[in-house]
């Protein structure tokens, strides 16, 4: 079949986002044109601040260079305007008389910067800043020029004046309403902006208005002046006042346009052969600036061009950071409020942090946060899933505190470390060197800095801090990812739930079975979804879906914990860490036996024997002839016991026994992630109930349940469930709470995650109120378990897996 | 002439999953894909030497079980944008046989 011909008109983020969307899912469809008016090849245009700036090079900021094009067989026409479209017979002609033809035409033209209609704006010196070229004039002329004026108090004037500042020059910005930045910040936030810059050595001229620009004798700008008839000198002046989208081109071919070309939400244009991206469109009446959204438009239409066919673009939440190093500032939503909303605020005029957030029927609707911004990102996340937060209302001012407390020396603002401080500590990476990749490699989200730098990539506690990174390094282009609507993975644009959902109800039993399907897009997915799913067929089937050994990760496959050097560690079970002088003769034994090196006692009160190689495994198990206790799967750990009122004088309750029995009742039972459980005899609390996925606490009427606590990377406290009165309704609540945490989690949340995500209150509706819910919950898990069997018994073992071959 | 060893049979490597293989040179990790291709490559990770073997196979490549590095199980290099490479060694399947070459 012969291919089609894909034309592109303009040669920025937006459009050239959207042909590496297309190449991901279809690379051979297309033979691909692109046209650019400028001299470069695709560059980061939200970097031009650093570059004026003089913190980078126009060769750091390039994104696409020209090797990339030619790989991926694009034709790329460099310098050359297109100005005439023929759409009856879909041709593309540029100034210079190249031709193109095309089937699908893309129009990524951009937009221009606005110019105010004042006598003296063709003057030399007056420009605007959009591109490489208007970034080299200010560069030049702060070289040999010592005024500057910067009409224009948003986002790009407010970068350009500190970029001109920092070059040495004085500059005055000259802004016409009250206060700075007033589509971003409301009045308090931007007054303790407008004095910070002030700190910085920037001038402010607000509500003043232009009535002219003079010149000098050779026609360069010399002075602006006001309407009042006050004058300053000027012998750069930066117009920064707004971006008008160029349809130029489109409403010369006669598509139509309203404020920007308008599209639909496949972002098609009026001409079905003509598609459209970026900052020239106009989609529901709005005309968006910031990149985060173009790279949403950019998805979808790649996704059309493909012909998918299933992809919607319904509008973007913007959220706004300024890239001005030391300066910390995020708004985000509707941040002005009306009769229907309220406000929560904070405001420390000497601390220099302040913070709005507005809030209208349950919902946060928008949010304005200066000096501290870390929470902004959290904000954001909930703003645009439109969650509720009744819950959490009484300290959602106090942000969400998700940043960890370990691993980054307790910081937990990303602005004020050194670029030489370690931000990822398990993989040992600095602030430098993130902000570097970010700036060098056009980063834009957590998961791109994952795969180049390493940070975060581990256990995850500075996730909050390189968003920061990401957020004043990238500026409004950074966009968290919606937790809600996140897919699974590479593999699928499914959700954990949709797919769990088909799951259940198309009754699909096996792995292939679900990748076909659902239409994944890899032959046999990938090693973070495989376990998922195989976790998720069981879950639903059990007794039915057959288990698959190869979609284990290698623990649950050797039934042993792998360490660095390949030899695994095995852990017996003693069920509520309670044992015998026997068994600990017999794991002596074995410790002789085998060359043990390392013998440990755990967090969890078990024995764990370190080193052991892998074909000894089976013979090990053999001659400890003690349960598996399965501390190396996503399964019930251990159950943590004090001695409670057996022997100690303060227990209130059998701790000791109530977490023996638990742990027989639920050991085997595999899980999104690992379960621990803890009991304590009295609120003295020895076992550290606090911290555990289910802990339980005796009191003298009964037992006190909590779930949801968590003692690893991010320490939090469980949440208060239920005080009940017998030994069988512990057992009954708390398998229910596992049954619905193992039905519902995405697989490798603990419950801490899954009640963040679905909301305690919830959880008390299913396991606590709804008594047949919980008995059903219950019942569900016990038939689960009464299959499972113990992996380290002979019958049980698979040879194979610990047999080598050899030559 | 390279010397050809014959290891296995491909019944007797999981599919998607591998077989170790002890060898002077050191372990060999013995690869087979759901097309029941058969690939090896020196058991450990270019990056921290963790064994390929126990790792998740997926398409052509394998996941290492130590810091999760996806390895390409055609030429054993590691996938961008991670660098490195575990040695690869020629494989030949003959009537159901795998042989090898150290070579």
């Amino acid at each position: 079949m012969k291919k089609m011909k894909l034309v592109m008109v303009g040669n920025g983020m937006a459009g050239v986002r959207t042909l590496e969307e297309l190449i991901k899912l279809e690379p051979d469809m297309y033979d691909m044109t692109v046209f650019g008016s400028e001299p470069y090849p695709n560059y980061n245009r939200i970097m031009l601040s650093p570059v004026l700036a003089g913190e980078q090079g126009i060769q750091d900021i390039i994104l696409n260079d020209l090797d990339w094009y030619q790989e991926n067989n694009i034709t790329l026409h460099l310098n050359k305007k297109v100005v005439r479209i023929d759409r009856s017979k879909k041709i593309v002609y540029a100034e210079d008389g190249t031709e193109a033809e095309y089937d699908r035409l893309l129009l990524a033209t951009g937009s221009n910067p606005f110019i105010l209609p004042v006598p003296g704006k063709d003057l030399g010196g007056v420009i605007s800043y959009r591109d490489i070229q208007d970034t080299n004039a200010m560069i030049a002329a702060a070289e040999k020029y010592k005024h500057a004026v910067v009409i224009g108090g948003g986002l790009l004037g407010l970068e350009a004046a500190n970029g001109l500042a920092l070059r040495g020059m004085d500059v005055t910005v000259v802004h016409i309403m009250p206060w700075l930045m007033e589509r971003q910040l409301d009045q308090s936030a931007a007054k303790m902006l407008q004095k910070s810059l002030e700190a910085k050595g920037l001038k402010f001229m607000l509500e003043a208005q232009t009535q002219e620009l003079l010149g000098d004798a050779q026609g360069r700008v010399q002075a602006i002046r006001f309407k009042d008839g006050s004058e300053i000198p000027a012998e750069l002046l930066v117009m920064a006042v707004g971006i008008r989208p160029n349809t130029t081109l489109a409403e010369s071919a006669g598509i139509h346009c309203n404020r920007g070309i308008v599209v639909n939400d496949t972002m098609q244009t009026y001409d079905p052969s003509i598609y459209s991206v970026g900052e020239c469109v106009s989609h529901r009446g709005i005309a968006y600036g910031l990149v985060a959204p173009l790279f949403e438009q950019a998805k979808v239409c790649a996704n059309h061009l493909a012909r998918m066919g299933i992809a919607r673009y319904q509008g973007s939440v913007m959220s706004t950071k300024l890239k001005v190093t030391g300066i910390d500032l995020f708004s985000a939503g509707d941040f002005t409020g009306n009769d229907a909303t309220d406000e929560i605020l904070m405001h420390d005029a000497v601390g220099g942090v302040y913070k709005k957030l507005v809030i209208q029927a349950d919902k946060l609707i928008g949010a304005v946060m200066y000096g501290d911004t870390k929470d902004g990102s959290w904000y954001f996340q909930m703003i645009r899933e439109g969650k509720n937060i009744s819950e959490i209302r009484d300290h959602l001012m106090f942000g969400q505190s998700h940043l960890g407390d370990i691993g980054h020396q307790g910081q937990t603002s990303a602005a004020a470390m050194p670029d030489t401080m370690e931000v990822c500590g398990c993989n040992g990476v600095c602030k430098g060197t993130i902000v570097k990749a970010i700036k060098e490699k056009g980063l834009f989200t957590v998961d791109d800095v994952r795969k180049h730098t390493k940070a975060s990539s581990s256990c995850g506690s500075c996730t909050g801090l390189v968003e920061q990174l990401l957020a004043s390094t990238v500026g409004g282009a950074y966009t968290p990812a919606l937790n809600a609507t996140k897919p699974m993975c590479g593999c699928t644009g499914l959700t954990h739930e949709q797919v769990r959902q088909a799951i259940t109800e198309q009754k699909l039993i096996s792995i292939p079975q679900v990748q076909q399907t659902l239409h994944w897009s890899s032959p046999n997915g990938c090693a973070s979804c495989r376990p998922a799913l195989n976790f998720y067929v069981l879950c639903a089937h059990p007794r039915v879906a057959q288990d698959d050994p190869q979609s284990r990760f290698i623990n649950e496959r050797a039934h042993a914990n792998i360490q660095k050097d390949g030899t695994y560690s095995v852990i017996p079970r003693m069920f509520g860490g309670v044992t015998t002088a026997k068994d600990l003769r017999r794991i002596a034994d074995v410790a002789d036996k085998y060359n043990i090196p390392t013998v440990k006692v755990t967090g969890g009160q078990r024995i764990d024997l370190l080193g052991v190689k892998k074909e000894d495994l089976p013979k090990v198990w053999a001659d400890l002839d003690m349960p598996s206790g399965h501390a190396y799967a996503k399964a019930l750990r251990t159950v943590k016991t004090c001695v409670g009122s057996e022997w100690c004088r303060f227990g209130v309750q059998d701790s000791t026994q109530m977490g023996i029995d638990l742990e027989q009742a639920l050991w085997k039972m595999y899980a999104p992630h690992k379960v621990k459980i803890a009991v304590s005899g009295c609120p003295r609390n020895c076992a550290e109930s606090g911290i555990k996925d289910v802990g339980i606490i005796g009191v003298d009427s009964g037992w006190e349940m909590y779930v949801g606590g968590n003692g690893g990377i991010k320490t939090v406290v469980t949440q208060f469930l239920v005080k009940v009165k017998t030994h069988d309704e512990v057992m009954e609540y708390a398998a229910a709470f596992l049954q619905l945490y193992r039905e519902e989690a995405r697989y490798l949340d603990r419950t801490v995650h899954y009640i963040e995500r679905v909301g305690l209150d919830y959880v008390k509706q299913r396991v606590v109120e709804d008594a047949a819910n919980r008995r059903a919950l219950y019942d569900r898990l016990m038939f689960t378990l009464q299959d499972e069997k113990d992996p380290w018994k002979k019958e049980n073992v698979n040879a194979r897996e610990f047999e080598t071959l050899s030559i | 002439m390279d010397t050809w060893h014959k290891v296995s049979t491909v019944e007797d490597i999981p599919r998607l999953g591998a077989r170790v293989i002890t060898t002077t040179q050191g372990d060999i990790a013995l690869f087979r894909t759901a097309d029941d291709e058969v690939f090896a490559l020196r058991d450990k990770c270019p990056h921290k030497g963790g064994p390929l073997s126990q790792g998740i196979v997926f398409g052509k490549k394998v996941a290492c079980p130590l810091h999760n590095w996806n390895i390409s199980l055609e030429d054993g290099n590691a996938i961008a944008p991670d660098v490195g490479c575990a040695k690869s060694y020629p494989v030949k399947i003959k009537d159901g046989a795998v042989y090898l070459t150290l070579a």
